[in-house]
């Protein structure tokens, strides 16, 4: 008889980063030349402003297997494009908080203003939102099944 | 109710006789007494099919993006919560408002017939309204409900008053309501994640994507939907997934978001009996107490919510963990 292994694999989630260009993009460049470390899981997408960021984009994700999203763009004030984050963050306040109203874990969503000088900050925040997205566990609530099928 | 339509029916005649409009935008007899639909009506003698009762809860607003674009002047009958409607069609070029000639008619609450049947009434064939008593007549006799039960969702916590006419046929004042239309959201705010997770899935898994909230919104005018994009993988088809119920009603909300005047048409048109104006309201609350008070339609310019911001806007991270201020 087969044996079963009841043995779980650890569970390493899947990170969906959206980073604008100007800053945060280069933010994670700058993490890198300093030899400071994030972790592999994190998928970033470059955008050319945090403001591109349409939430059929953070919906997608979730959908094909993401089980976090963040968002990083420029500190309000910075933006490349001056006023694009501004609206970014009405957008997603409302998005994400619409999200948890209909029963999403609010750990999943995160949004975070990361310049291009501060690479040690990029890190930490990566750290820290997988740490938090590990401890939450894999999203089921928001997936297609389908997509996981092949696994 | 009848006094109401009488003269309606009266000055409707009027402007199409005296050719100072082209046509006009009411309601007709339907099949039964309890389904009268929006119609155009071009000669006097249509006008004998003219109806306006208890059952007229649809709005009108949307119909104007084609036919004000039509030769002639529209005239158009619309209750104070079309107006806010018409504004913000208005405001998004949507409508030629030179072209419409905008009839201001009193409301007086309407009713859901899904909830009279509900009540164990059917093969209805009238109703009389004296008070807060309704006087149902069917085939099977006479029955009386209590109003409040048996209105539309989006009349029950309804305090509109017209923001658009050119004139108005208002016979009866409405009684001063005091309700809070945010008390559902509250209540589902006040759930666990889980709760809220089980009754948004009990809820959207009864969609058939019909598209009825869809057809039916007037903010939802754009020439080209995402949702008939070929490519979407979504256009035209039933949901597949738990996932494709969800991104369909979370994409329409957040579209609307703003815009929304809350005319409470999705739920009325839903025949899964979806709640849909919960998740309208809900984004409604939040810019309202994120961004101030703030009611799409109540002026026909200006800038919406998401079009605007300040550099004191709350961080969506803090929305979230319930510390904005």
């Amino acid at each position: 008889m087969q044996e079963v292994t009841t043995e779980k694999k650890e569970f390493t989630p899947n990170i969906v980063a959206f980073c604008c260009n100007w800053c945060s993009y280069a933010g994670a460049d700058l993490a890198g030349s300093s030899r400071l470390t994030y972790p592999a899981n994190v998928k970033i997408i470059r955008v050319p402003c945090s403001c591109r960021v349409n939430p059929m984009f953070v919906l997608k994700a979730f959908q094909q297997g993401a089980d976090g999203v963040i968002l990083c763009g420029c500190h309000p004030g910075d933006c490349h494009y001056v006023t694009g984050n501004y609206y970014t963050r009405r957008r997603m306040a409302l998005l994400f908080s619409f999200l948890n109203y209909m029963g999403i874990e609010k750990e999943r969503t995160r949004v975070e203003w990361v310049s291009a000088a501060e690479g040690a900050r990029f890190s930490a925040v990566m750290n820290d939102f997988v740490k938090t997205v590990t401890e939450l566990g894999e999203n089921k609530r928001l997936t297609d099944l389908r997509v996981k099928e092949g696994e | 109710m009848k006094d109401v339509e009488m003269k309606m029916k009266e000055r409707a005649k009027q402007l199409l006789e005296s050719g100072e409009v082209a046509r006009v935008v009411g309601w007709k007899k339907g099949d039964f007494c309890y389904d009268p639909s929006p119609a155009t009506f071009e000669t006097v003698e249509e006008l004998d099919n003219f109806v306006y009762d208890y059952f007229c809860g649809a709005n009108l607003s949307k119909y104007l993006i084609q036919i004000s674009k039509k030769e002639g002047k529209t005239a158009v009958f619309l209750k104070p919560c079309d107006t806010y409607s018409f504004n913000q069609l208005v405001k998004e070029h949507r409508i030629n408002r030179e072209n419409v000639y905008v009839i201001a008619v009193e409301c007086m609450a309407k009713f859901d017939i899904e909830k009279i049947k509900e009540k164990g009434v059917s093969q209805i064939t009238g109703v009389e309204v004296k008070d807060k008593d309704v006087k149902v007549s069917s085939l099977y006799g006479e029955t009386t409900l209590y109003k409040p039960e048996i209105l539309l969702t989006k009349c029950e916590t309804c305090q509109k008053t017209h923001q658009v006419k050119d004139e108005e046929i208002i016979l009866h004042e409405r009684p001063e309501r005091d309700v809070d239309r945010f008390a559902e959201v509250k209540k589902l705010e006040a759930m666990t994640e889980d709760e809220r997770f089980a009754f948004w899935k009990e809820q959207l898994s009864k969609c058939i994507r019909c598209n009825a909230c869809r057809n039916v919104c007037p903010a939802c005018s754009c020439v080209k939907c995402v949702f008939d994009n070929p490519a979407s993988g979504v256009a035209a088809k039933a949901n597949d997934s738990e996932f494709e119920e969800k991104l369909f009603h979370v994409i329409r909300a957040f579209h609307v978001a703003g815009r929304c005047t809350d005319c409470g048409e999705c739920s009325r048109v839903c025949p899964q009996h979806i709640p849909l104006h919960l998740l309208n309201r809900k984004f409604i609350k939040d810019i309202d107490g994120l961004y101030g008070e703030f009611q799409a339609g109540e002026e026909a310019e200006g800038k919406t919510p998401l079009t605007s911001y300040t550099e004191g806007d709350a961080e969506p991270n803090d929305v979230l963990n319930g510390e904005a201020k």
